[in-house]
């Protein structure tokens, strides 16, 4: 696809979605991607100092994936993805402390210390959730379409919505895409699958582990859902190219499938010494970063194109401002109570608890999720 | 997320939860069941079509999705006639898709639907364990109680019929290992109104287990709306010679057994568990007190089965009221077999149970 410096000026006015943006909508898309880079470089760090336990993915590289497809949503449209899920949460609202604190394992997480890195939840900003299980939230994605669609349809209520479904280039293979493709067209659900091919499934490139592996659109094609490639390393080319697919999908009530391309810079999890790819294939995509390629459009002229709306100070200043967003949340994490063993081991099993359901003890209510 | 709420069936409550949006209703347990006697004969399969159709008439968000539900009118009957009433948008045929279609059910109830999700078999539903056990009954704890999942799972568990290996399926000692799960397992159709009618009320995924073989089933079933509670077992008949535990089909294996016993002088206590998850385990150690002895029935295999959760929790709560080991009749421990002599001696039967009752009694 052309790249914005293809073309001119005149052309692009009107043409790139994005351009008609206010300065300030870019200057916040900057702010949420350094703020997932930021959050993930100390989540690195707080890992490694076992302050964070388990499987932890890190997002850094695919920011603009998160940032570019949920700035082209409404904030009720509802939203699921797999287990590299920080980024999206940030970028959907959560707050830096409620994320951190969910991976140090504290009441004052997201899920109250109870799901971890993988599964970050947040009613209040539609977000259903990260998911563990590699391609068990596509179904879901199918069925948040299905029900907003019904919501309308049979009970008259709520405006018509799009359901985005996030999943890596692995969770192509597996069955439960599939289905969930095959059900999006055939029942006409409103759910976008975005596709953020960062070319690994795991440690498996992709021409290893999938068929076709150049023409991942084919899959989308061959349930007669829409599909389009989107280079994914660009926040505003994202945008000018997802949030159209938005508009026409919610207007049609229809299925779309996006093979979104990206990088991550980090390995698949924290455990991950990473020798099946080169430093080379690594720093090759750093030098067209996304958060330094959007900072470079902000600061630039508008006659060389740029917005002209951000000086190196400024920059400097929102990063160190971000900075001290994120050290807050380490501290916050740090200090908050872990859960309440009494309370909270056995809370959250069933919403309503009934008595001899388990051997062991009766299931009481636990705290208040302090999102709800 | 809906906020759409039904009407509370007639004398119950309204209870709010942060996971649910217009909270949940909950019946009058209080209030008197009707009578078992009558002369409104129907078959099971009726009395579960009454059910959904009851709940699907008070409460718009809930909806029926499954193979074959909509217009081949369900591909054991359950469904009938519920397509020309409710329409194609709350009935639907869903495609052979069970990981799908059951991952597109939940994702519906965390949203505030009321999904019931029908596998023509559970058998059918191990391709969809993964949706089943990991996000339908953990979805409120990993969410830190921010989600919940009211979901109806009903279709046909255990032998049908000379069906093989992959087709003749107790789900119940799997999936019942999972916290975050309810299990009804009805034996009669007057039980399969009322529990999945419950089951239908219940803010937590329900997995509703019945049998190829009872839906022909007839009995009265009363016109009237009735709840019947989870966690409840029904005491079937009354002895003090020995206490038989089972639920679903082989309840009406024990019937037979009983009558049987009865001829020969020896009168049991037979309790019909209803649920599974959760387990009256209360009604069983009253019973055991009187009779101290025990047999319980259970027709999946004996590893790791309700029926040894059952002799755990008696051994655990009634130790000293035992006056004999516990006995388990399951089915035997192998495959199941086609041949329709293998696969009767296979099942759990009268005779089986005639025979363990005499030897908990010797």
């Amino acid at each position: 696809m052309a790249s914005a410096s293809t073309q001119s000026p005149s052309t692009r006015a009107g043409a790139r979605p994005s351009d008609a943006l206010p300065a300030e909508t870019l200057l916040k898309w900057l702010r949420d991607m350094q703020l997932i880079r930021e959050f993930e470089t100390r989540t690195m760090q707080a890992y490694q100092q076992a302050k964070i336990g388990g499987f932890c993915h890190i997002y850094s590289g695919q920011e603009a994936s998160a940032v570019g497809t949920i700035r082209s949503l409404n904030p009720d449209d509802p939203i699921v993805l797999a287990y590299r899920d920080h980024g999206h949460a940030l970028a959907r609202g959560m707050s830096a402390r409620a994320c951190m604190a969910e991976m140090f394992g504290k009441a004052a997480g997201c899920a109250k210390g109870k799901g971890g890195s993988m599964h970050m939840f947040d009613k209040p900003h539609w977000l259903f959730g990260g998911h563990g299980i590699v391609g068990a939230q596509t179904p879901l994605g199918a069925g948040l379409a299905f029900a907003a669609r019904y919501e309308w349809e049979v009970m008259g209520t709520g405006a018509k919505k799009v359901s985005v479904c996030y999943l890596g280039d692995g969770a192509i293979d597996q069955g439960a895409f599939h289905e969930a493709l095959n059900l999006a067209s055939l029942f006409g659900l409103p759910v976008i699958y975005v596709i953020e091919n960062n070319g690994y499934s795991m440690g498996t490139a992709i021409h290893r582990h999938t068929a076709n592996s150049k023409n991942l659109v084919s899959r989308g094609q061959s349930y007669a859902i829409k599909s389009v490639e989107i280079d994914g390393f660009d926040v505003r080319n994202v945008y000018d190219q997802f949030k159209p697919l938005v508009d026409e999908c919610r207007d049609l009530q229809r299925p779309a499938f996006v093979d979104l391309k990206t990088y991550r810079y980090m390995g698949h999890s924290m455990s991950d010494p990473q020798k099946y790819r080169t430093k080379d294939e690594v720093d090759g995509w750093k030098e067209k970063d996304s958060i330094a390629a959007l900072a470079s459009h902000l600061m630039g002229s508008e006659s060389d194109g740029g917005r002209a709306c951000l000086s190196e100070d400024d920059w400097k200043a929102m990063r160190a401002e971000i900075a001290e967003e994120v050290r807050d949340s380490i501290e916050f994490a740090e200090s908050a109570a872990d859960p309440d063993v009494e309370a909270e081991l056995y809370s959250d099993v069933y919403i309503n608890p009934l008595p001899q359901s388990s051997p062991i003890a009766d299931y009481p209510h636990g705290a208040k999720n302090p999102l709800l | 997320m809906t906020t759409i709420t039904a009407p509370v069936p007639s004398g119950g409550r309204r209870v709010e939860h942060p996971a649910l949006p217009g909270g949940f209703a909950v019946p009058d347990f209080d209030r008197p069941l009707p009578s078992r006697e009558g002369e409104r004969i129907i078959q099971f399969r009726e009395a579960l079509r009454e059910a959904m159709s009851e709940e699907m008439r008070r409460d718009e968000r809930v909806f029926l999705l499954g193979e074959e539900v909509a217009e081949y009118n369900g591909a054991y009957k359950v469904s009938q006639g519920m397509l020309e009433e409710f329409g194609a948008k709350r009935i639907i045929d869903s495609p052979i898709s069970e990981n799908g279609f059951a991952g597109l059910g939940i994702a519906a109830a965390m949203y505030g639907l009321r999904p019931i999700i029908e596998f023509m078999s559970w058998s059918f539903s191990l391709v969809a364990a993964d949706q089943l056990l990991n996000n339908a009954a953990k979805m409120l704890y990993m969410s830190g109680g921010q989600w919940g999942c009211p979901i109806v799972f009903r279709g046909n568990d255990g032998a049908g019929g000379q069906l093989g290996s992959t087709h003749s399926w107790c789900v119940e000692g799997l999936f019942a290992n999972v916290p975050g799960t309810k299990i009804a397992i009805p034996s009669n159709p007057y039980d399969g109104k009322g529990l999945l009618k419950t089951a239908i009320l219940d803010p937590d995924p329900v997995f509703f287990l019945e049998s190829e073989r009872m839906l022909g089933d007839k009995a009265h079933v009363p016109e009237e709306e009735y709840y019947i509670p989870f966690g409840k077992a029904r005491l079937v008949r009354e002895g003090d010679a020995c206490t038989l535990i089972s639920f679903g089909r082989p309840v009406n294996f024990c019937v037979e057994a009983c009558e049987q016993l009865a001829a020969k002088g020896i009168e049991c206590d037979l309790l019909d568990m209803r649920t599974i998850r959760p387990l009256d385990m209360d009604s069983v150690i009253t019973s055991l007190k009187k009779t101290n002895r025990i047999v319980v029935v259970d027709q999946s295999w004996p590893f790791a089965s309700i029926a040894s959760e059952v002799v755990t929790q008696v051994v655990e709560k009634g130790f000293d009221w035992l006056d004999q080991a516990p006995i388990r009749v399951n089915t035997d421990d192998v495959p199941t077999p086609y041949a329709k002599n293998l696969e009767a001696e296979y099942l759990p039967n009268p005779a089986k149970i005639v025979a363990a009752v005499t030897r908990a009694m010797a």
